[in-house]
């Protein structure tokens, strides 16, 4: 696991000159990419030690992050500028970028590679975004405020929250028709798929739960509620969610009330929360799975959490409004 | 149960529109799995004057901090768009009667015709006492109104009725965030200006209240009078007005908002002004960016052209407090939409960071308020360590304890 380029690293991040860089990340290193909202950049954390080797300068207000099927190109949404830049894993600068986006937040890359779907907040539209040509393929109206993207591994289906309505938007992508509307939680926010595809679990951030929708009949099944000891029923607002790599445990960041919920998703039930910082909002896995990195927006740090142990190991600094993080783990 | 009563109707929905998709093949883009005929229409009615004096041109110019900055139906018409997709889900479509009548005789004539029409939920843009009249003319009717601009505290005491529901945060709860944030601060020793007009010193009777709540000391009360004649210089020039005394802070009652915007750094002590300048408490602000708050403002400008103030807000929240009920229930019977706005499962987003629901005891919106100085919001209240046995919210207004409305409980749900 040892990486003895990274060493050179500190030295040339200090320098902070993006120059073109023999190729120092290969796919499926374990480095740490966190987008920091106030600094307009992307910090790079080594895999192992954790160390920051790098950070890479981007457009304004960078938030959410998403690698492309083969690890080569790191997207990076960046509001203030209406673009999407995009990244080169092995250089580790920006090497293009999608403009003309409007205030662009979260997004999902298809299975192929060749397309972006965007929710524009402030548009109340969902974007299909042609990366070659770099131009929107269609725009299709939704709910006010539209959040989280999740497309399906089949890429046929992509899932929208509004965060104003209520709900949940289920777009097939051959027909660019809404197929579904789901009502869900308050101010749903993010999703997980389960490995199977069977169902999709969506944060609901002002009603403290997780609402989780049978794909199949596009019905909310079950939900489950969070009330950590000693928070007020508005301070749990969860965010961000992710799941084991076994599938067995749900991890769901809490934003307000600075807890991570462990959630067994065989019997839908909270086992654990565990504290990490401020405004706990993004959360990735480790490449091992052993461990979760855990943004906290107000805090300006990111949480490692043993997930066996079920603590935190630490809180690392990663600049000014922590946004997004994601690993670059083995290709997908 | 309630849920899967909705869902069932959904797949329905989606049945006919896949059905109707087949038939269609070149589908309009905005296609959302209903047509419009299949929808049932859902109104608002929305009342004001025609002609009057809060928005008259030289008036809405001025921008006066806590006043509205222009008719508060852009945030109704805000909300009324956002509910288009609750809307198709729940089988209707919201939409609003918009009226602006002469005298409180257009305003009973107004709802009666829209209520015949099937009309249940009505937003009152109108002055303490045609509130309180119109409310008493329907009691005992099958409608709510919603106060979305009256902040009188008798409304919420002495004059409640049971169909008038509060989106406006009251003078009370005005005033107790700011008496919240002086004790904070502990800037505890406050002169209170009043000013002439009648509202003046309901305003200010409301702050007493807060500051004794609170345990304030107002140092002394003054009352001001507008103008510049040399004469009443005692009672027209901030600076006299001030001297010969120590405070922390003074606090102005001015409705009018004349004398007050000429006070701040005008008065003898390097101290701050609070109330109707300074720092004021209101409901919304436009520089408020937190919960969606900057996308909610950026609709309103996209609608009116100006910044959304609390009457904006007030009125976008009162129709969405509507929809959320039918959202939530699937109905859209008035009985059961009012039980449930009613009720403790009701969790309302109102972009400022609470859950919100209306208080059983006066009708009042429970809300977080904001207190802004010109162009940035510095606290939001209830702040850090006031605490409240049932809802913190409940520290801001009169709690169940305190009020003087005998609004009787329907203990239904």
């Amino acid at each position: 696991m040892s990486i003895p380029s990274n060493r050179l690293l500190p030295g040339i991040a200090a320098t902070a000159l993006l120059v073109a860089s023999p190729a120092l990340w290969a796919a499926g290193t374990g480095n740490v990419y966190v987008s920091s909202e106030d600094d307009d950049v992307v910090t790079v954390l080594d895999g192992e030690n954790l160390e920051k080797t790098d950070t890479i300068e981007v457009s304004e207000r960078p938030r959410w992050l998403a690698f492309s099927p083969d690890h080569e190109r790191l997207y990076v949404a960046c509001g203030d500028d209406d673009s999407i830049d995009i990244i080169d894993v092995d250089k580790g600068e920006v090497v293009d970028r999608l403009t003309g986006i409007d205030d662009p937040e979260i997004f999902a890359i298809g299975p192929d590679g060749k397309h972006l779907y965007i929710s524009n907040e402030d548009d109340a539209r969902f974007t299909v975004y042609d990366i070659g040509a770099k131009k929107a393929v269609t725009q299709v109206d939704v709910g006010q405020e539209p959040e989280g993207v999740l497309v399906t591994p089949d890429g046929k289906t992509a899932y929208v929250t509004s965060e104003v309505a209520n709900m949940v938007h289920r777009v097939n992508l051959d027909s660019h028709e809404i197929e579904a509307n789901i009502v869900v939680g308050n101010r749903p926010r993010r999703f997980a798929l389960t490995e199977d595809g069977a169902h999709l679990w969506v944060t609901n951030e002002l009603s403290g739960s997780v609402s989780i929708i049978d794909t199949e009949s596009n019905e909310v099944t079950d939900t489950i509620e969070f009330d950590p000891d000693g928070f007020r029923p508005e301070d749990v607002t969860p965010v961000g969610i992710k799941f084991s790599d076994d599938g067995s445990q749900a991890f769901v960041t809490l934003g307000r009330a600075n807890h991570v919920a462990f959630v067994d998703v065989a019997s839908r039930e909270v086992q654990d929360y565990v504290l990490v910082g401020d405004r706990a909002w993004g959360v990735a896995l480790s490449n091992d799975g052993g461990r979760l990195y855990v943004t906290n927006g107000l805090s300006d740090d990111m949480s490692v959490v043993d997930i066996d142990e079920r603590k935190q190991l630490r809180s690392i600094p990663v600049g000014r409004v922590p946004h997004s993080v994601v690993v670059d783990t083995a290709s997908e | 149960m309630r849920a899967n009563r909705r869902r069932g109707r959904d797949g329905r929905c989606l049945t006919a529109a896949l059905m109707l998709l087949a038939v269609l093949t070149a589908a309009l883009p905005s296609s959302a799995l209903a047509q419009k005929d299949d929808l049932t229409p859902f109104a608002f009615g929305y009342i004001g004057w025609d002609d009057d004096p809060r928005y008259s041109q030289a008036r809405l110019d001025q921008e006066f901090q806590g006043e509205p900055w222009g008719r508060p139906v852009a945030g109704a018409r805000v909300a009324i768009d956002e509910a288009r997709f609750p809307g198709i889900a729940a089988g209707v479509e919201f939409s609003l009667d918009e009226r602006q009548v002469g005298n409180t005789r257009e305003v009973l004539a107004a709802i009666r015709e829209m209520r015949d029409q099937g009309t249940r939920f009505f937003l009152l843009d109108l002055p303490p006492g045609t509130v309180s009249r119109v409310a008493d003319e329907f009691a005992g009717e099958d409608i709510t109104l919603f106060n979305v601009a009256a902040r009188d505290d008798r409304l919420r005491g002495a004059h409640c009725q049971t169909n008038l529901l509060h989106t406006i945060p009251s003078d009370a709860m005005r005033n107790d965030a700011l008496a919240q944030y002086l004790v904070s601060r502990q800037w505890n020793d406050v002169l209170l200006l009043a000013g002439p007009e009648r509202a003046d010193a309901v305003l200010a009777d409301s702050f007493r209240r807060s500051a004794e709540r609170f345990g304030l000391n107002v140092v002394a009360e003054r009352r001001f009078v507008l103008g510049n004649n040399p004469r009443e210089r005692e009672k027209n020039n901030p600076k006299l007005l001030t001297s010969g005394l120590d405070y922390d802070v003074v606090y102005i009652a001015d409705t009018q908002g004349e004398f007050s915007r000429r006070a701040n750094f005008a008065v003898q002590k390097p101290r701050p002004v609070v109330g109707s300048s300074g720092l004021v408490a209101q409901a919304w602000h436009w520089a408020w960016m937190r919960h969606g708050a900057r996308q909610l403002n950026n609709r309103l400008e996209d609608e009116a052209d100006r910044h959304m103030t609390a009457y904006d807000w007030a009125a976008w929240v009162a129709v969405k407090s509507v929809v959320e009920a039918v959202q939530r229930t699937d109905e859209t019977g008035h009985g059961s939409l009012v039980d449930y706005m009613l009720g403790d499962e009701f969790n309302l987003d109102g972009f400022k960071g609470y859950r919100m629901g209306y208080r059983h005891w006066n009708g009042q919106l429970r809300q977080p308020i904001l207190l802004a100085s010109g162009n940035w919001v510095i606290a939001r209240a209830p702040l850090e360590g006031f605490l409240h046995p049932d809802n913190y919210l409940d520290t801001l207004g009169f709690d169940p304890r305190e009020s003087a409305c005998e609004r009787p409980v329907e203990d239904a749900s």
